[in-house]
């Protein structure tokens, strides 16, 4: 294997783990309320826009960046779930659909609206240089997007798995009713839920605005990332999309690198089709 | 039933006067782009509507049509009009391959499929030189006859999109009456309960998308004759499936009518804003989109036809049977 792969395949890891971050989002409120998000990719736009912005005003980067973005998309999922997402839980698919989709329409259209179409991007300086770790050079705000990705989706797993908060909405999601009956509130779980999910795109968007292109429709790309990665992994399971957000950026760094940058996005979508079509049975969750 | 056919006859002849009527060329050309909206979104509500598989890849089926169109005369020097039954062809092959394992996906997986073979239809061709790559294919500059389609005015366009779109909803109207319709009405309400019965779902579905398919890439290569150019944004754009699925359920997804209503109301919207607003106004329009979508999501999930209909019942006389067996098949 030459040199130049396995450094491929380290940026592709550090990546996934960002993928992987805002993907066990889309798969909690997928796996609890059978919804599924069509504006989670904006969310995480919304994330790097919020660092964008926390920078250009107060000159700071992501040790201030990334927090406060994930509590204003926490907010915003609050404010969602219980403005659309409650009212249209319950109705037909084409409203479910068009709800979440309509939702991303309104999301990055006031973003390019206000933002333009420009492509923005933080100085690449913000977090510091370059390590050498066994020859292999890994900019430092990749390493810590990677890093505190990682470390925070498997927070997210523990939370979901550890604690009462975790059991509670575990038992939502298997039957608000009976959980109802048991004193649990299937409205607050199901707010909470949301509030997790969409923070945790915050936080990764605000993750790799140090070093992606930031754009209004960037996050058309990182939905569709995030459906691969959850259809991949199993609808509602966090480690699922952990370990699927690792091989997406593995296969996509690698495709990238062998057969050329334009065609990354393209392998990502084929794998994502052929896994639909070749072994839907395993994803289909309830049926 | 009286009142009902006076209706319908005034509406038919506003809609044969309206380019008489309204003759500026921006009021012509907005007519010609209210039809031809109208068709796209009539042809995804056959899939969308009435089978309930709601394609967010429509574009891909629009983009063969007015690539076809386009290709026919940069490549082999004919008249666009070659493209149409080329286009179809295209389209329903496509339909017919991807329609065998994406129809099997049920809900929201049929519709991100849908996504992923737009999106990678997008990426294929802007990498394509042969189809013009990120620049896209143009049309003749100067019409050289009748046939090139190739018009200053929007006056042939309009009646041209009218006769097109009439034949959209009367193939429509034909298979909700035929065998096929009533199969589609079931597997829509309950696909399992339909398979128990013996509704071949699966084939009723794949016809009913390969349908949805020819017509919208007649769509497709009218709307690349009319601008006399296709680029993967305009041709294959995902927003382009959006607008279609939009104005279908905005009018009412599943009634007959619907998508032409919902078409006569968000496209004039959208040229006023572009118009009035400028280059700004682009991002604007789409934020109105989103947030139309948004409350009628909430609110209103069987569209304004629906809506209009169950008003009209409610107050008590005509009405009659096909009107509520109409809202009926909405909810």
């Amino acid at each position: 294997m030459s040199f130049f792969l396995v450094q491929v395949i380290v940026g592709g890891l550090l990546l996934g783990a960002v993928y992987a971050l805002f993907s066990s989002g889309l798969t909690l409120v997928w796996g609890m309320m059978n919804i599924v998000n069509f504006a989670h990719g904006d969310f995480v736009m919304l994330g790097m826009y919020v660092a964008f912005v926390v920078f250009s005003v107060f000159g700071v980067g992501p040790a201030a960046g990334a927090p406060l973005a994930a509590l204003v998309l926490a907010t915003l999922g609050v404010i969602v779930y219980f403005a659309l997402i409650r009212h249209i839980m319950k109705g037909p698919m084409l409203a479910q659909i068009l709800g979440t989709f309509g939702l991303a329409l309104l999301l990055r259209y006031s973003v390019f609206w206000w933002f333009g179409a420009n492509f923005l991007s933080l100085p690449n300086n913000l977090v510091g240089g370059t390590y050498d770790i066994f020859g292999l050079r890994i900019e430092a705000s990749r390493l810590l997007a990677g890093i505190v990705a990682l470390l925070v989706t498997l927070g997210l797993h523990l939370l979901l798995t550890r604690t009462s908060l975790g059991s509670k909405m575990l038992a939502v999601a298997e039957d608000s009713t009976a959980a109802q009956l048991m004193g649990i509130r299937p409205d607050t779980m199901q707010a909470i839920a949301w509030a997790i999910a969409a923070g945790a795109t915050g936080l990764a968007g605000a993750l790799i605005a140090t070093f992606f292109y930031i754009v209004p429709t960037v996050g058309e790309t990182l939905g569709i990332v995030a459906f691969v990665t959850v259809s991949l992994g199993g609808f509602g399971s966090v480690p699922g999309a952990l370990v699927a957000g690792l091989m997406i950026g593995v296969i996509e760094s690698v495709s990238g690198y062998l057969i050329g940058a334009v065609y990354k996005d393209i392998v990502v979508y084929v794998v994502f089709l052929l896994f639909l079509w070749f072994r839907p049975q395993g994803l289909m969750g309830k049926a | 039933m009286m009142r009902r056919l006076i209706w319908l006859s005034v509406v038919v002849a506003l809609v044969i006067a309206y380019p008489l009527l309204f003759s500026t060329p921006f009021q012509q050309r907005l007519g010609a782009l209210v039809l031809l909206y109208a068709i796209a979104a009539s042809a995804w509500n056959i899939v969308g509507g009435y089978a309930g598989q709601v394609s967010v890849g429509h574009v891909v089926f629009f983009g063969c049509g007015a690539y076809a169109a386009m290709g026919s005369y940069t490549h082999f020097g004919l008249s666009p009009l070659v493209g149409i039954p080329a286009g179809i062809v295209v389209a329903v092959a496509i339909a017919a391959i991807i329609g065998g394992p994406t129809l099997r996906l049920s809900g929201h997986y049929f519709s991100m499929a849908t996504i992923a073979v737009a999106e990678t239809a997008r990426l294929i061709v802007t990498n394509t030189t042969w189809l013009g790559a990120a620049v896209g294919l143009s049309g003749p500059t100067v019409p050289r006859n009748v046939f090139d389609l190739s018009f200053v005015s929007a006056m042939p366009y309009y009646y041209l999109f009218l006769a097109v779109l009439v034949i959209t909803l009367a193939i429509t109207w034909w298979m909700t009456n035929s065998r096929m319709g009533f199969y589609l009405r079931a597997i829509k309400d309950s696909e399992r309960a339909a398979r128990s019965l013996g509704a071949p779902a699966a084939r009723t579905k794949l016809y009913a998308y390969m349908l949805s398919a020819g017509l919208t890439s007649v769509a497709g290569a009218l709307y690349a004759m009319m601008f006399g150019f296709v680029d993967p944004e305009s041709g294959l754009g995902i927003l382009i499936s959006v607008k279609i699925l939009i104005m279908a359920a905005l009018g009412g997804a599943g009634l007959l009518f619907g998508p032409l209503v919902g078409a006569a109301i968000l496209v004039p919207l959208e040229e006023l804003s572009n118009s009035l607003l400028g280059g700004k106004g682009a991002g604007l329009t789409f934020v109105v989109y989103g947030a139309i979508i948004v409350l009628i999501s909430r609110f209103q999930p069987g569209g304004l036809l629906a809506l209009a209909l169950r008003l009209w019942e409610r107050r008590g006389k005509a009405g009659g049977a096909a009107t509520s067996a109409e809202a009926g098949h909405a909810s």
